[in-house]
């Protein structure tokens, strides 16, 4: 898109309800075509209300189709929610960094997703489905609250089934019908059988979740420069004109939202910018 | 077949455990298998071992009436169960159930606190051992706690 100010209206072809609060826009692209890398995001505009930062979660390959998934939370997103296909919503982006693909590559791939933040993941795990011999042993840890909030429980089958992934998921509260782990995805870390030594790590979710795991991640081998964590901040321009996702000397928009471990850590426990 | 000791050794509890050592605790464990469904602990009976989890997955439960048993958290391959062996009065705090076949070794409690009372160098190794095991599982439940998924968090 020409002006990363302008929204630019575009349809939205498909929707479908994930969870009770998480639910995924297909939108067709404004030029039949959007190319983004893995972890990028778009700021999805709603007229007259305003626009949210929401990470695309669709498969690279196919840049026709523009995929969101989005948990109702603010306005912006609730009202994301109950749009229909056919309306019209605004989109601009791609903004932001993306996932170390090309780091990952030859490599071990472990990826820790907790709640909607496997939806950015998910083109991680789509790229290297299309390109599964580029990478070495790969390992999905996930955590979600419940069983009812796993999300994409079957494509995430279907990509352990053909081989894609290993696949652990965890939930911290369930019934005594979920046969399933219960705890924090950290536990899940020992579970990782690939050399660590080899491995990148890609994290994302809640800050306090991406900090325990990094630490479990360091503490069974895995370099700090091969661990990539997505920060989330309250992000307006994303194009680090007006300073809200500040954090350090990084505007999380334009320098993120993806950062290397050793660029973000020094900053995770700043309480101020 | 595997020998006791190689199985002891590779348990991520007991890595790096000098194998004198190892020797040592060995001589208070024994192999056991629980079919899926059994019930390894119950709340309030005597914590006469603890169990380092080879294969399968076990549920620590508690049971509140008319709500039946409540999950608190899975243990599974590599990780140990129970420590109330360790800690007076040594009874089991919560229900374990095993969620599939599980295959463990179980050291006695009894036996295992005479050693480390025989041998404070060993005791201190297996006491750090648990003190971090404690400490980790102190600070993933105080994590599951804060609910980070629910829509209270941003």
């Amino acid at each position: 898109m020409s002006d990363c100010l302008l929204p630019t209206m575009c349809t939205i072809a498909d929707r479908r309800q994930d969870t009770a609060d998480v639910f995924t826009l297909s939108i067709d692209p404004p030029d039949g075509d959007f190319p983004f890398e893995p972890g990028q995001f778009n700021m999805l505009y709603i007229p007259g209300v305003g626009d949210s930062a929401i990470s695309i979660s669709g498969r690279p390959a196919e840049a026709d189709k523009l995929v969101h998934t989005i948990r109702a939370v603010g306005d912006v997103t609730r009202l994301l929610g109950i749009r229909e296909t056919q309306e019209r919503i605004g989109v601009r982006g791609p903004f932001g960094t993306g996932w170390p693909m090309s780091l990952a590559a030859g490599r071990n791939v472990v990826i820790v997703a907790g709640g909607i933040g496997l939806a950015p993941l998910r083109p991680v795990i789509y790229a290297i489905a299309d390109s599964r011999d580029d990478y070495g042993d790969v390992t999905l840890l996930y955590g979600a609250r419940t069983p009812r909030d796993v999300l994409y429980l079957d494509e995430l089958l279907e990509w352990k089934r053909a081989g894609v992934i290993d696949l652990a998921v965890t939930v911290d509260a369930a019934g005594s019908d979920w046969s399933g782990d219960v705890g924090v995805v950290t536990n899940l870390v020992g579970r990782i059988r690939s050399d660590p030594a080899a491995t990148v790590a890609m994290l994302c979710g809640p800050e306090i979740m991406m900090r325990s795991t990094a630490r479990a991640l360091l503490d069974i081998g895995v370099h700090e420069t091969n661990i990539a964590v997505s920060m989330e901040r309250n992000m307006k321009c994303a194009t680090a004109f007006c300073g809200h996702c500040q954090i350090g000397p990084y505007f999380v928009c334009k320098d993120g939202p993806v950062f290397s471990y050793p660029e973000i850590a020094p900053y995770w426990h700043a309480r101020e910018f | 077949m595997k020998q006791f000791l190689d199985l002891l050794a590779e348990h991520a509890f007991f890595q790096d455990l000098p194998r004198s050592d190892l020797e040592f605790i060995a001589t208070c464990g024994r192999n056991v298998a629980f079919k899926a469904g059994t019930q390894i602990a119950r709340e309030g009976d005597p914590a006469d071992a603890f169990y380092v989890i080879r294969k399968g997955r076990a549920a620590i439960e508690m049971y509140a009436p008319g709500r039946g048993a409540l999950r608190v958290q899975t243990v599974g391959e590599g990780d140990v169960l129970g420590w109330s062996w360790l800690i007076p009065p040594h009874r089991w705090v919560f229900d374990v159930r095993a969620l599939q076949d599980v295959r463990a070794i179980a050291l006695d409690g009894r036996c295992l606190r005479g050693k480390c009372d025989e041998n404070h160098e060993v005791g201190y190794l297996l006491m750090r051992r648990f003190a971090q095991l404690l400490t980790r599982r102190l600070e993933a439940t105080r994590i599951q706690l804060l609910d980070l998924y629910s829509d209270k968090v941003v």
